[in-house]
């Protein structure tokens, strides 16, 4: 699973977004995904990492992600 | 009883649930271990369910919470979410006011474990 391709679903998902990802450890399989994007306004930290998982949920089910840690932000 | 009652049960029944990879004496995954820490930092009685002796726990929890990453933090029944969220609202002050509100500043604080295992009716 390449970087380019978690930060274009998310970049589908987010068109508003501002998207970063990081590979922690160089393994690509654990990831950080930062996303500020004006869809998070009025959501709860759940419901913000609920969109920001259902955007990546084929690469999270057929496992090429394996570990996610997630970062949320509104925006105007 | 099915597995995903028994499932349901504990987040129902227990203050605080929490299904993670290992144990809390022995956590096999840094994520459940950063859980385990805000909420035990943040006060909070901890009831935790291992997911990793049969892979079936953790299919039937995601059907059941809608979430598809371990650990994952239940208050009252309620998702409060996964390690990344229980770390923010705990490094905030969230974690702890809402355990206060919930729960009560004069809560217990416990650690026990639970394991979930189908059984025949």
């Amino acid at each position: 699973m390449a970087i380019e391709t978690i930060r274009a679903l998310l970049e589908e998902a987010f068109p508003d977004g501002e998207v970063e990802v990081v590979d922690r450890t160089g393994g690509d399989d654990h990831f950080h995904v930062s996303v500020a994007s004006g869809s998070f306004a009025g959501l709860s930290l759940v419901e913000q990492h609920r969109l920001v998982n259902r955007a990546l949920a084929d690469p999270l089910s057929d496992g090429s992600i394996h570990e996610l840690r997630i970062t949320t932000k509104g925006r105007e | 009883m099915t597995l995903r009652d028994q499932i349901k049960n504990v987040i129902d029944d227990e203050p605080v649930a929490i299904f993670i990879k290992g144990t809390p004496e022995r956590p096999a995954c840094g994520n459940s271990m950063r859980a385990l820490q805000a909420l035990w930092n943040a006060g909070a009685p901890i009831t935790a369910v291992d997911v990793l002796p049969d892979p079936q726990i953790r299919q039937e929890l995601t059907a059941l919470s809608d979430w598809p990453t371990i650990p994952q933090v239940f208050v009252k029944g309620e998702l409060l979410g996964g390690a990344d969220i229980t770390e923010e609202l705990f490094a905030s002050g969230e974690l702890a006011r809402k355990l206060d509100d919930v729960l009560g500043e004069e809560r217990e604080q416990v650690l026990k474990t639970v394991a979930v295992v189908a059984t025949a009716t």
